[in-house]
Order: C-alpha cells, then structure tokens, then sequence
C-alpha cells in the first residue's frame, strides 16, 4: 500500500509540475488540479496508512487512525476546489480580453503597453 | 481571556458580507461603512498595541480548547505592531481609494475587507496550519482586488500571479503534512518545544519540511531566487492594491521571523539555525537585484516594484541574522519601507492619470496636471526609500548597519548597502528628472486619462503616508524602547512556549475552583 500511494503522489506531482510549466492556459489549471490532488494524497499519509481503525482512540480498539490530518485534507479540498474557480474564471477573462491564453507575459508585450485605467 | 484579540480578524469578516449583501448598490453607503471600518481596526491596533507592550505575551484559544489541541491566536509585541502598521497603511490606501478608484469594477470594498482580514488573521495566529487558512483569505482577496478594474494586461498579470501563488500553496500544504507527520501537532509553541526532541531518524523530514516553508514564505516576501512575480504583479495592479501590497510582502517576512526564528532557531537540538545559511546570502542578493532593477525599469510602477525587492532584502538581513540589535533595527526599517512602498505606490498611480496615453512610462513628455505637487511628494518618498537623511530611511539602514558592525558578514552586508543605496539613488534621480524636470522645457501639456477623477483626497492620502514616515523618523528615539522590547521577547522563545501551552489551562482550573 506504501508504494502504491508514494507512487500515485509522485506520479501525480510530476505530472501537475510538466503541465504547470506547458504555459497555457488549460494545461496550466489541469496541472494545479493535479498538484492538488498529490498534495491531498500526501496530507492524508501523513496521518498513516491504516486499515479499518476507528479515528479515535477507546479501550477495546486495536489502534487509531489520526482525525486530524483528515481534517486537514477536508480544509485543503475546499480551499483549492475555490481556488481552481477562481483560475479557471480568471484565465477566461485574460484570454477574451488578450486573444492569447499564455500564462507568460510573452516578451513581445511588453509590460509598459499596459491599458492602465 | 482577553476577547479583544479576535475582533482584528471578526470585524472586517462581517463587514465584507455586509457591503456584498446589503449596500452593493450604494457606493456612498460601502464607502461609509468600509472606512469606518477601517478607522475601527486602526483604533483596536492601538489598544492591542497598549495591551501587548504591558508584557507577556497573550493568548486566545478559539471555542476555550486548550492548547495544544485548539487554535490560538498569540497577541505579542511584534504582532500588535504589525496590526497598527496594517491598519495604518490599510486606512490612507482606503481613502485614496475611495477618491474615485474603487468604482472601477465591482465588490472593491469587501474585498479590501477581507485582504484586511487575511492579513490580520496571519499576523495573530499562533498555529501553523490556521496561519496557511489564512494566507489563503488574503491571497484569494488579492486576487480579486489585483484585477480591478480588468484590462488585459492586468488580467494576464493576474492569472500569472494566481498560478504562482497557488504552486506556493500546495508547496505550504506539503511542508504543514511532513511537519505534522513528524511531530504529531502544529501548535507553533508546542512545535518548538517538540523540534529538539525530534530522533535523527527522522530529521531529513523534518528539515524538509522547514526549508519547503522557507521557500513558501520567501515567495510571499520576493526574496530571489523566487521574486520574479513580484514586478509584473505589483506595476500592473491599481494603485491602492499595489499600496496595499506593499504590507503583503511583509507577511511573508513575519512568516519567516515567526516560524523560522521560534521553531527552526537557536536551541532546537539538530534543526536549530536550519535556514541562516541560506537566508543571509538571499537577502543580500535580493538587495543587489531589487536596486539594479531601480537602475533598470521602464516605467515607474516597475522602478517602484523593483524598490520594492531590495527594501524586502534590506528587512532579510536583520532577520537572517535573529540578534536582539539586529532585529529592533530590522523591525524599524520594515515599518519605515511599508509606508515608503505605500506612498510611491500611490504616487505611480496618481502620475499614470494624469498622462493620458503614456501612463508611468519613463519618457520625456509635456507637463501634466499638479505635476509641481506630485514631484513635490515624489521627491520626499523617493527620499525615504533610497535611505537619504534625514528620512526615515536613512535611519533604518544607519541602524542596520550599526547592528552588524561586529558579525562576521560586516564586510559583505556594509558594501552591499551602501552599493545599492547608491544605485537607487541613481534610479530615482533618473525616474523624477524625466518625469518632472525635463517635462517643464516641454512645449504643449498632457491631458487626463479618461475616467480619471481624483481629486484633493488622494492628495491627502498620499500626504498622510508621507507625514506617518516624518512621525517615524521624528520619533526614532522613542520606539526604540519598544522595538528592543519585541527583540527581546522574539528572542525569549522559552517565555512563548510557556505562555502559550501553559495560561489557558491554568484560567480552566481557576474557573473549576470558582464553581465549586
């Protein structure tokens, strides 16, 4: 189980990090999406990996397994699902009003052109 | 407990939903509301800022849970001068506003409110992952507010700096899980008392996790290697968004102070003095690249951004360092560079008006309206921001300076101040002549921007930052006593420690003992 979930966080990581860097538009929010997902993952590792343990600790329980990194990834999960709106809609705009979807202010434009209202 | 602590953060967060929800129509009525708002704020700061000079620091566990188990929010002297500082600059930046730009797009107000309320939130909070929450409150506010007012330039600005800051959160997330996979909390003082205990076995974790923070907060203060948003973002911002930035910034700085220097500093067994070595160096380079890019930029928004950079490398060097001399001195110059980032800020945007088709660009052009004031009030804040006497600057770096003297990187921190005061000088020499003196043997005159109506409050607002510097400089002797303080108790890591883990259990027994 450790090297299936290690694998899906690297993998996902690696991914979202190749797609961030493609500079445009769509591949840049697939790629934040897929970060985030890595990172959700990796949160709730960092409680450890247990199997059918209750999340608090009684005195017939074999064990526990932690509640609060499961918190944590609930916080983490809303965060980034508005976050990602906010990109997607954000990215949407600049593209209607700039007619180019690069995430890079290009060189060709330089930044004084700037319409300041 | 003392239930004042929270209102910093509980009063702009009801304030916004109201300006959303109730006055969206009535711009007068959200204009009421939000300064009134803000000079509240301004008037909590300075009762906080009374209350936490009395001494120890104080501590409110959210929904009475103890901690470590609760969220705290930690009032001390170095949060309570952050809280006046934010609301301070938050209220001059809000009446700039208020003079016309706010009408340039929707929801600025609750928005303002919010960013206040972000930026509150992580000044007061005493636990790690409350403090990622509430980055994120002041980042997705300043999302909103970077793009005000849209233009194409400025959205794609904005998609940029949103896609880096979310890099910078997930990275955040990691550091908070590898954090708390090792030492099972995230309560800040209950992770310096449990970093020293921390086996070497998992030491590699744990460091990672620190440095992963340092670089996620480095981002936050524009330190290079990762300061490279920072231009683009802050010259095509509005100016009392990009104003109010320059307080951001400086989060990112608290960050470092707070995090760094009490869980990853002296005494914390293996990971103590974990990120020094690379801070300095940092610091020092940010200060080298922030000042030649003064020397270099083609418009005044990027001269003042890149200013920007190299005060945030003069503010590292005190804090790479952590000595008590080195951080009152620190704490000096980074309140005097807030007001002085806030004002030329203000400035680019009151020039860039008042050019009608040039902007902020650096060219030589005719005349432009009140240009003899705004060269006036650009004089004094480029003043201060290159550290000339007899502003405030100059007694920032003079102290900074003074503290150093004995450490073993005198020689390198001295040369690199003085160069690059040097090199701003220059820059803004070269920026104001080409502005303003060159302009007046210039035939003709420029007209206004469309939609440009600011009128004698921007003025006022600008001035008033202008005279909270001369305040500051004027009372250098006076606040000295209190910045040596926040030194001190910065460095007393133990005194935090129990404070913290210690006083709200002890207001439980005695409220046992009274019920019985």
């Amino acid at each position: 189980m450790e090297l299936l979930v290690a694998s899906a966080v690297g993998i996902m990581t690696a991914a979202g990090v190749y797609l961030v860097l493609r500079a445009r538009t769509f591949p840049v929010v697939l790629g934040l999406a897929l970060m985030t997902y890595a990172v959700n993952v990796f949160l709730f590792a960092m409680g450890r990996l247990t199997v059918n343990l209750p999340p608090v600790l009684t005195a017939d329980a074999a064990g526990y397994t932690d509640p609060l990194p499961q918190a944590l990834v609930l916080t983490a999960i809303v965060i980034s699902f508005g976050m990602t709106a906010v990109v997607v809609v954000m990215a949407l705009r600049a593209y209607l009003e700039s007619d180019t979807d690069h995430v890079d202010l290009a060189p060709s434009e330089p930044v004084e052109k700037a319409d300041r209202p | 407990m003392n239930h004042w602590i929270i209102l910093p953060i509980l009063l702009p967060a009801l304030v916004a939903p109201m300006l959303v929800l109730a006055v969206r129509h009535d711009v007068v009525l959200a204009r009421i509301f939000s300064v009134a708002s803000t000079v509240l704020l301004l008037a909590l700061a300075v009762g906080l800022l009374v209350t936490a000079s009395a001494g120890e620091p104080q501590v409110y566990a959210l929904g009475h849970w103890p901690p470590p188990f609760g969220i705290v929010l930690v009032l001390d002297r170095l949060s309570a001068l952050m809280l006046l500082l934010t609301a301070l600059l938050a209220l001059w930046v809000l009446l700039f506003a208020i003079d016309g730009a706010d009408v340039r797009g929707r929801h600025f107000h609750a928005l303002f409110q919010l960013q206040l309320m972000g930026i509150n939130g992580a000044f007061l909070t005493g636990d790690l992952f409350n403090l990622f929450v509430f980055f994120e409150v002041l980042l997705i506010a300043s999302y909103g507010l970077m793009v005000h007012g849209g233009g194409a330039a400025r959205l794609r600005a904005g998609v940029q700096y949103v896609a880096v800051n979310l890099v910078g959160s997930s990275l955040f997330l990691i550091a908070v899980g590898l954090i708390y996979g090792v030492t099972g909390t995230l309560n800040m003082a209950d992770l310096a008392a449990k970093v020293p205990m921390v086996p070497p076995g998992d030491q590699a974790l744990l460091q990672t996790g620190a440095l992963l923070l340092l670089l996620v907060f480095a981002v936050k203060a524009a330190l290079v290697p990762v300061q490279f948003w920072l231009p683009g973002t802050y010259a095509l911002a509005p100016a009392p968004v990009a104003a109010l930035f320059a307080i951001m910034t400086k989060v990112g700085a608290y960050a470092i102070l707070r995090v760094h220097g009490l869980i990853f500093g002296e005494g914390m067994g293996e990971a103590a003095h974990l990120v020094q070595d690379w801070l300095l160096p940092a610091a020092l380079v940010t200060l080298a690249t922030g000042m030649t890019g003064v020397l270099a930029a083609r418009s005044l928004g990027q001269m003042v951004s890149f200013a920007v950079i190299g005060s945030m490398g003069t503010v590292m060097i005190p804090v790479a360092l952590y000595t008590h001399q080195t951080l009152a001195a620190g704490l000096y110059y980074l309140v005097h560079s807030t007001l002085a980032a806030g004002a030329l800020f203000l400035l680019v945007g009151l020039v860039a008006e008042r050019r009608s088709g040039l902007g902020d660009r650096l060219v030589v052009a005719p005349a432009f309206a009140q240009s003899g004031l705004i060269a006036a009030f650009f004089f004094l804040a480029a003043l201060a921001m290159a550290g000339l006497p007899p502003l405030s600057g100059f007694v920032g770096k003079l102290l900074i300076l003074d503290a150093v003297r004995d450490g073993e990187a005198a020689a390198w921190i001295w040369t690199c101040i003085l160069v690059t005061s040097f090199l701003a000088i220059i820059g803004f020499a070269r920026g104001g002549s080409t502005l303003f003196w060159k302009s007046a043997a210039q035939e003709g005159r420029l007209g206004m921007e469309q939609g440009a109506d600011s009128g004698a409050l921007s003025f006022v607002a600008v001035g008033g930052l202008l005279a909270g510097l001369l305040l500051w400089t004027a009372l250098a002797g006076q606040v000295t006593p209190y910045l040596e303080a926040t030194a001190g108790q910065l460095l007393d890591r133990g005194g935090y420690v129990d404070t913290v883990l210690e006083t709200p259990g002890k207001v439980i027994e005695e409220k046992g003992h009274g019920a019985h």
